[in-house]
């Protein structure tokens, strides 16, 4: 849903022209590094894209969810790694407490949030339980006014930065599924949680994901997400239908960029007397990568207008998130191809793309989990 | 102190323009338009002032098509407090504007109207003139450093071999150069904010002015296609073509 046509074309055209002129030029050093410079950082946070998801009462700009998808798009058409690191506000770092959260746990959590002052991470994954995220044993002991928190979580993204973590335990050890799992919020700093080395990844340098352990981390009973013990997985649900389709729009606007740094390579190469852009064989890798990205393009708006207009989008969040982080795959390997052998060099930018799209595919749900929830709710609803 | 700023809907200055075929102007169907960079100085120029204390209210103003409202929103967004559009589908000449602005200036009273030197579609660089001849005030050209204290401007102007400083009294025009300022990004926040400041909609014969063009455009080409170079092989058929073909030396 749009609200307002000419207020989202001049966000647009403000978070391009930020993309282009602040983030583009700072790829190659923040690959390089490892790192976001610091004042990228501020300048980030300054211009509000944190608090882009967060509702208007809490400081952030309320975005529905076909206007997040179209700032998605913009936003991706640079390294993943910037995204990533607001990324987590947008979405499963703070959706937890948006979508289910207490007033108190809104009222206090939610303005820092929007403007970036902590950085929301979401902690699900266990080096046990991963696709299936039922199965998590970090457990959360109640203990009076308290809850006792013991268990590892892995590849959490934005760890090192975070200030709170939206955590998935086990409240009710007797119950071995989903329902015995609740969600909490964990501060930084609080006395027995720690972190592990920041992981070595194929791509997306500059995002950082790490271990996070408990160690009898005690927290408030208030920071149970909702107050409400049991619905955690149900929150993790929610949260992660809504990263589905931001995942999907990133992947959209990222072939999109990588589309158009191949297009311009093939205009610029010559090779038997002409821009290899004449080539049939080239023009077809182009048409079919521009073919693609329309059709996910399109599916991606149209989840997210049919979230808005309030349905169950589980399915075509499914589909987007499984069709667009493919695609993004299919269109970088041709990028690579059209640029041939200074596509396999660090110095084109093209082979970074490659490894930092890969993780699309995987994270929010693997390809092969989205094909489980797609078939499994087709074959619930042909009942 | 109220600052009246005009901001004009133009042609994005990274859209390469294409002259229409039957050569009456610049075809800007489906082109994306912006605020024209010099009003975006002037913007962000009033904006520091006022975060000075110096100016206690910004009006934007821009005077065109339905579509100028996206520019006054776009002033908002940066920090005008208000939005004032003279609507009109004419081809507006700088003349006119200068008279729709006067005619505002007299209604709001303003002590200073900040304008882009020269807007970069058209390449005027009248409007600020006219309006500072039209309402007798002191005007500040091409300024690249603008301080108000104790009543007074002081302006520092960029001038062939040079700058040059001005001191003057309020109310004066003062039109903005390159190196005026930086301005900010526009953050995603004030963009939502600008939503809900109050945009006036009037029309020129509401101002009682007629803004039917003085100046009729007789042709509009493109600039002559550069032919191509020759490589010469020594510095004697380098000296004989200048000399010769040429004709430079």
């Amino acid at each position: 849903m749009i609200r307002d046509p000419e207020t989202i074309n001049l966000l647009l055209d403000t978070i391009a022209r930020f993309v282009n002129e602040r983030l583009v030029p700072m790829e190659a050093h923040v690959a390089e590094t490892d790192q976001i410079p610091d004042d990228v950082v501020a300048d980030m946070k300054e211009l509000g894209l944190f608090g882009m998801s967060i509702p208007e009462a809490y400081g952030g700009m309320g975005l529905t969810m076909e206007e997040e998808v179209l700032a998605g798009f913009a936003v991706a058409q640079t390294s993943p790694a910037f995204r990533s690191l607001f990324a987590t506000n947008n979405g499963i770092g703070a959706q937890g407490i948006v979508i289910d959260g207490t007033q108190a746990q809104k009222d206090f959590y939610l303005p820092k949030i929007a403007t970036g002052e902590i950085i929301g991470s979401f902690a699900l994954t266990e080096p046990d339980s991963g696709s299936d995220a039922g199965s998590l044993r970090t457990s959360a002991v109640k203990d009076g006014d308290f809850y006792v928190i013991n268990g590892t979580k892995r590849y959490i993204t934005n760890a090192p930065e975070a200030g709170i973590f939206t955590v998935m335990a086990r409240s009710d050890t007797s119950r071995k599924g989903a329902d015995g799992i609740s969600a909490f919020i964990v501060e930084k700093g609080t006395p027995g949680l720690s972190l592990g080395n920041i992981d070595k990844k194929m791509g997306q340098k500059g995002a950082h994901t790490c271990d996070v352990i408990f160690d009898n981390v005690r927290i408030p009973a208030s920071n149970l997400i909702g107050g409400v013990e049991g619905i955690g997985f149900k929150t993790a649900m929610k949260v992660l239908d809504k990263g589905r389709i931001n995942i999907a729009a990133a992947s959209v606007g990222a072939a999109e960029r990588i589309l158009r740094d191949a297009i311009r390579y093939a205009k610029e190469r010559k090779q038997f007397g002409k821009a290899i852009g004449e080539f049939q064989l080239i023009q077809a890798m182009l048409a079919d990568s521009h073919a693609e990205i329309y059709a996910a393009r399109c599916m991606v708006l149209d989840a997210a207008r049919k979230r808005d207009d309030g349905h169950n989008v589980s399915t075509e969040a499914a589909c987007a998130k499984m069709f667009a982080s493919e695609m993004c795959g299919r269109v970088a390997d041709r990028a690579v191809q059209i640029f041939g052998g200074a596509g396999y060099l660090a110095e084109y930018g093209v082979e970074r793309f490659y490894r930092d799209v890969r993780l699309f595919r995987i994270f929010e749900g693997t390809t092969q989990i989205q094909q489980l929830v797609i078939a499994k709710n087709l074959l619930r609803d042909a009942a | 102190m109220k600052a009246l700023v005009a901001v004009k809907r133009v042609v994005d200055y990274n859209v390469k323009v294409r002259v229409k075929s039957d050569g009456t102007g610049v075809d800007i169907a489906n082109v994306k338009m912006s605020m024209n960079p010099f009003d975006e100085i002037a913007v962000e120029e009033a904006v520091r002032l006022k975060e000075k204390g110096v100016v206690t209210e910004i009006i934007a103003v821009s005077c065109g098509v339905t579509q100028c409202q996206e520019t006054l929103r776009t002033a908002m967004a940066i920090g005008a407090d208000r939005g004032i559009l003279v609507e009109t589908a004419a081809d507006l000449q700088p003349l006119a504007v200068a008279k729709l602005l006067k005619a505002l200036v007299d209604k709001e009273q303003p002590g200073l109207v900040i304008v882009g030197k020269q807007a970069i579609d058209d390449d005027c660089n009248q409007t600020g003139q006219m309006l500072a001849a039209l309402g007798d005030w002191p005007q500040a050209t091409f300024a690249s450093k603008v301080e108000i204290a104790d009543g007074k401007l002081q302006a520092t102007r960029e001038v062939d071999g040079g700058s040059e400083s001005l001191s003057m009294s309020l109310p004066a025009v003062v039109t903005t150069d390159l190196r005026l300022n930086e301005p900010r990004y526009v953050t995603l926040p004030n963009i939502m904010k600008a939503k809900k400041k109050p945009l006036e909609v009037v029309k020129p014969e509401d101002l009682g002015v007629n803004v039917e063009p003085r100046i009729k455009t007789l042709k509009v080409s493109e600039p002559p296609v550069r032919s191509a170079g020759i490589k010469v092989p020594d510095v004697a058929t380098l000296v004989d073509k200048l000399r010769n073909v040429a004709k430079v030396i």
